[in-house]
């Protein structure tokens, strides 16, 4: 191999970085601008649900247990149940799962 | 560090935990593949601890693998990883005017997809001891679990890794269910970005398009809408 591995390494990490730190340090107010304000706003949940849904269905051995696994965890997230409480289910009824399969 | 300081640094830890116990399994897989190319545990986990980001690195696997130019490496990079960019643009919104710069280029290295996640959803201002805490307990699951995956990938049973992996999208229901209950747009927004993904996913052509890139096209579409037709009225966006 001609390349070395550190370099590659490190060119990955400065642009990652980069991309995570410019809007932090650059953008120092409040945005108050309504459309761009509302946008951001539901910029987390467009994101969250796009990574999670079908992603989800493919996220452990066999698509069976991993919907019975996404069934259990929005079950308990509509009741309101912590973090751990819904990632912690959702593994456990993952594992019982594949135990029948 | 203050008492309230570490009262925040505790709540990251505790919400950090299913980052770290997802982290685990998907770094775990990770670091199987790394192993596969050549990479020795320690370069492994050394990737893992400066970029911290599961679609970049795997892609870079295949670059380095095949000897790409150290250029393609970051326009690569660019692409999957710009989804960060907005992130943390919204990110930006949820600190005060104290913040000290320092903090911004702290937590800067920990805006990942999950940490992000719990972070901007969590009501009121940003506090840089929770996300603090976020990192100190997402970070080492992310390494560890690489750094064990190139060790030995049959260290743990794969029914255990394959029940961690649906972890973070556990985590990521407890965080999106509960407010779109509670708001009407943020429903119709979830509904639609899930029905865009699912499209995606699966239209030939489309699914060629790098899944960071998805995510961008996704977001923009469905956030710029919604901020069309459900504009929010002032204060309310940092509350919820």
């Amino acid at each position: 191999m001609s390349h070395n591995i550190y370099l590659y390494i490190l060119v990955m990490a400065a642009v990652t970085y980069l991309i995570r730190m410019l809007p932090l340090t650059l953008i120092r107010r409040e945005i108050k601008n309504p459309f761009i304000r509302s946008f951001l706003h539901y910029v987390p949940y467009a994101t969250l649900a796009a990574m999670t849904f079908p992603a989800i269905l493919y996220s452990t051995a066999s698509t069976v247990s991993a919907a019975l696994g996404f069934l259990a965890a929005a079950c308990l997230a509509y009741l309101g149940k912590s973090l751990l409480t819904v990632a912690g289910c959702a593994c456990i009824v993952v594992y019982i799962a594949e135990l029948f399969l | 560090m203050s008492y309230n300081k570490f009262n925040a640094w505790k709540a990251g830890l505790k919400d950090g935990l299913p980052i770290c116990l997802g982290y685990f399994a998907v770094s775990f897989a990770f670091g199987i593949q790394a192993k596969g190319i050549g990479l020795t545990p320690f370069q492994a986990a050394f990737m893992s601890a400066v970029n911290v980001t599961s679609a970049g690195q795997y892609a870079s696997l295949q670059l380095i693998a095949a000897g790409a130019p150290y250029f393609e490496m970051a326009l690569t990079q660019l692409i999957i990883n710009l989804r960060y960019c907005l992130m943390s643009c919204a990110l930006s919104q949820k600190f005060t005017k104290k913040t000290a710069m320092g903090h911004r280029f702290g937590i800067a290295y920990g805006v990942t997809d999950e940490i992000f996640a719990v972070s901007v959803c969590r009501p009121g201002p940003l506090e840089p001891a929770h996300s603090y805490g976020l990192i100190s307990i997402a970070v080492p699951g992310w390494v560890l679990g690489t750094l064990f995956g190139v060790i030995s990938g049959s260290l743990l049973p794969e029914s255990i890794i394959s029940a961690l992996g649906i972890a973070i999208y556990g985590m990521f229901l407890a965080i999106v269910i509960p407010v779109a209950r509670a708001e009407k747009p943020v429903l119709a927004v979830v509904l639609c970005a899930v029905f865009l993904s699912t499209v995606f996913y699966y239209t030939p052509g489309l699914n060629a398009i790098s899944p960071g890139f998805q995510i961008i096209i996704i977001t923009v579409l469905t956030a710029a809408a919604a901020a069309l037709l459900f504009p929010v009225a002032e204060e309310v966006s940092h509350e919820s």
